[in-house]
């Protein structure tokens, strides 16, 4: 149990995810100064005693979201890119994957999502790359494809894609907004930050290139929030710098930040104080949507909402995301993989969408990568939300997708702390936040796909 | 809860849990009604308790003086009403005739012997 103060009251954290506001009788019982029978039965009754039995999620769970790489080319040379840096997985340029997905791939790949999506009514397109509008036609003909056949087959669906943003033209832009795309823009700030590691095969920086275009997508595409997904790196850690930056001077009415996934030797690596820093900068921003938010104001920090909406729920992760059960990333060739960061990866791959998923791969990556297989996660106050973090890191860092992610726990705690402060302010001044921002019935929103 | 505020979703169900719904009340505390008995009405246990016969374990004042059923009657209903074999002999297949001489259980109980194997 975690234990957490905000606005002068004391609040706990349980080890199933539930947030409970205490008083000083039971804050005194936790310390073991008073037996109040009353409070130490109703303390008893919130912590589950010992372990509970493993719970497995239902055979051939139905897929929400389905993410196409619709090419593994990229017209940017960002240096740190797990797909094509140091740290890739995948062989692009001279792999067995196809460089486009082509047009009979794409809707093979539309027919899986339909079939294994089974009663599931809303259903989650994504387009992904390498550079998503490098294989524009294809985007464009699968959209068309994908509607006819879920209003058919009766389900509602819905588009997102992933973009650096350099080929936004006019015309795909108008495209967006008929389509009702969702989009969002890998950008890392400023001018001076945005060019050191996005940059063109020549070196040149990709800053000045995309600034008019993003505006542009920005001033017309508003029937969607369109988000920015920032990289952080040691040399370009200035969250605020480029928080401020993003939504103030470009535009964005929501940005989020992870820091770069790549093995820990690398200069561009967070380590050591690196993450540090990045703590205090997340909450220096964190307190500043805190006040926005009691004061009724918008903004677009999306990793302390996102955050908050899981807390709000009481989200108890068995698996840190929904990669290989509710979300499958697909390969320019048509390989199911875990997600998109593993299209393509021969060792983690789940099946092809013509012959579907192998249930017994499948299972055996779900026994093998479930939160109570994870010893190091065990005493940990945090897994309910963490649940030991993003497979792919874990390969990158250790080699080993079932690893739970130490190098970053402390910075993980931190944050999570942060966020359950924020959570128990708002419940004391501004309750009707919570409520108003997470819909009981909504399922939790997808995280945007990086 | 008296000490801790549920305040997120989880909260409010494991809360909502750990509420006692309704204390065990005799049968005739009617729910709704007044009285102790929850809203709900009165909280039924499963087993023997659902046969119980008022009257038959204590009378109107607790003790045993004035039953309206004779207490022998519990030889019968534990396995006939409650299904507890068990307790008794076999009555299909070693001792078909265990009660045959005990045709009011109230007069006759001492009817009933001893069944040995």
């Amino acid at each position: 149990m975690h234990r957490f103060q905000a606005a002068g009251k004391t609040f706990v954290y349980t080890s199933n995810a539930a947030v409970f506001e205490i008083d000083e009788t039971a804050e005194a019982a936790l310390d073991g100064h008073c037996d109040d029978a009353t409070a130490l039965r109703e303390i008893e009754a919130i912590e589950p005693l010992g372990p509970t039995a493993r719970q497995m999620p239902p055979a051939e769970f139905p897929l929400t979201t389905m993410v196409l790489n619709v090419t593994n080319q990229c017209n940017l040379s960002c240096t740190y890119c797990y797909e094509y840096g140091e740290d890739k997985i995948v062989e692009t340029e001279n792999g067995d994957q196809p460089k486009f997905m082509n047009e009979q791939t794409a809707r093979e790949s539309v027919e899986f999502l339909l079939n294994e999506s089974r009663t599931n009514k809303l259903i989650h397109l994504t387009f992904f790359g390498g550079e998503t509008l490098l294989n524009f036609p294809v985007l464009k003909s699968t959209i068309a494809y994908a509607r006819r056949r879920a209003a058919e087959v009766g389900k509602q669906i819905d588009f997102s894609l992933t973009t650096n943003a350099t080929l936004l033209r006019p015309e795909i832009v108008e495209w967006l907004i008929d389509n009702n795309v969702g989009v969002t823009i890998s950008m890392d700030g400023p001018k001076e930050l945005q060019d050191q590691f996005r940059v063109f095969k020549n070196g040149m920086g990709s800053y000045d290139i995309i600034a008019p275009k993003v505006k542009d997508l920005l001033r017309r595409h508003t029937r969607r929030p369109i988000g920015a997904r920032v990289t952080l790196t040691s040399q370009t850690l200035d969250v605020k710098k480029i928080f401020h930056h993003l939504t103030e001077d470009i535009g964005f009415a929501e940005v989020g930040f992870a820091p770069v996934t790549t093995a820990n030797n690398r200069l561009y690596a967070i380590g050591g104080n690196g993450f540090d820093t990045m703590l205090a900068q997340f909450q220096s921003l964190a307190w500043e949507f805190c006040e926005a938010a009691i004061a009724g104001r918008h903004h677009g920090f999306s990793n302390v909402k996102d955050t908050l909406e899981e807390i709000h729920k009481g989200v108890s992760k068995a698996y840190p995301c929904g990669a290989g059960l509710g979300l499958m990333g697909v390969s320019t060739g048509g390989d199911v993989a875990l997600c998109h960061r593993f299209a393509g990866s021969g060792d983690h791959k789940l099946g092809s969408v013509t012959e579907g998923i192998d249930r017994l791969v499948q299972i055996q990556f779900l026994e093998l990568h479930h939160i109570d297989s994870k010893t190091d996660c065990k005493q940990c106050w945090a897994s309910p939300l963490c649940s030991g973090g993003c497979y792919h890191e874990a390969h990158v860092r250790y080699g080993d997708t079932s690893r739970a992610n130490l190098h970053y726990c402390e910075w993980i705690r931190g944050w999570t702390d942060t966020c359950l402060q924020i959570y128990g302010e708002l419940s004391v001044r501004r309750p009707e936040f919570l409520n108003r921002s997470v819909p009981d019935a909504e399922p939790l929103q997808l995280e945007a796909v990086r | 809860m008296k000490h801790l505020k549920p305040l997120n979703q989880k909260a409010h169900r494991i809360s909502a849990e750990a509420e006692p719904v309704a204390d065990v009340v005799a049968m005739q505390q009617r729910g709704g009604g007044g009285g102790a008995a929850p809203a709900g009405g009165p909280h039924f246990p499963l087993g023997c308790s659902l046969v119980f016969s008022p009257g038959w374990e204590a009378d109107s004042s607790g003790g045993t003086a004035g039953l309206c059923q004779p207490v022998e009657r519990d030889l019968f209903d534990c396995h006939a009403g409650c299904f507890w074999p068990a307790q008794v002999p076999d009555q299909l297949n070693h001792a078909p005739n265990w009660t045959s001489k005990c045709a009011a259980a109230q007069k006759d109980w001492r009817n009933i012997d001893l069944v040995f194997p």
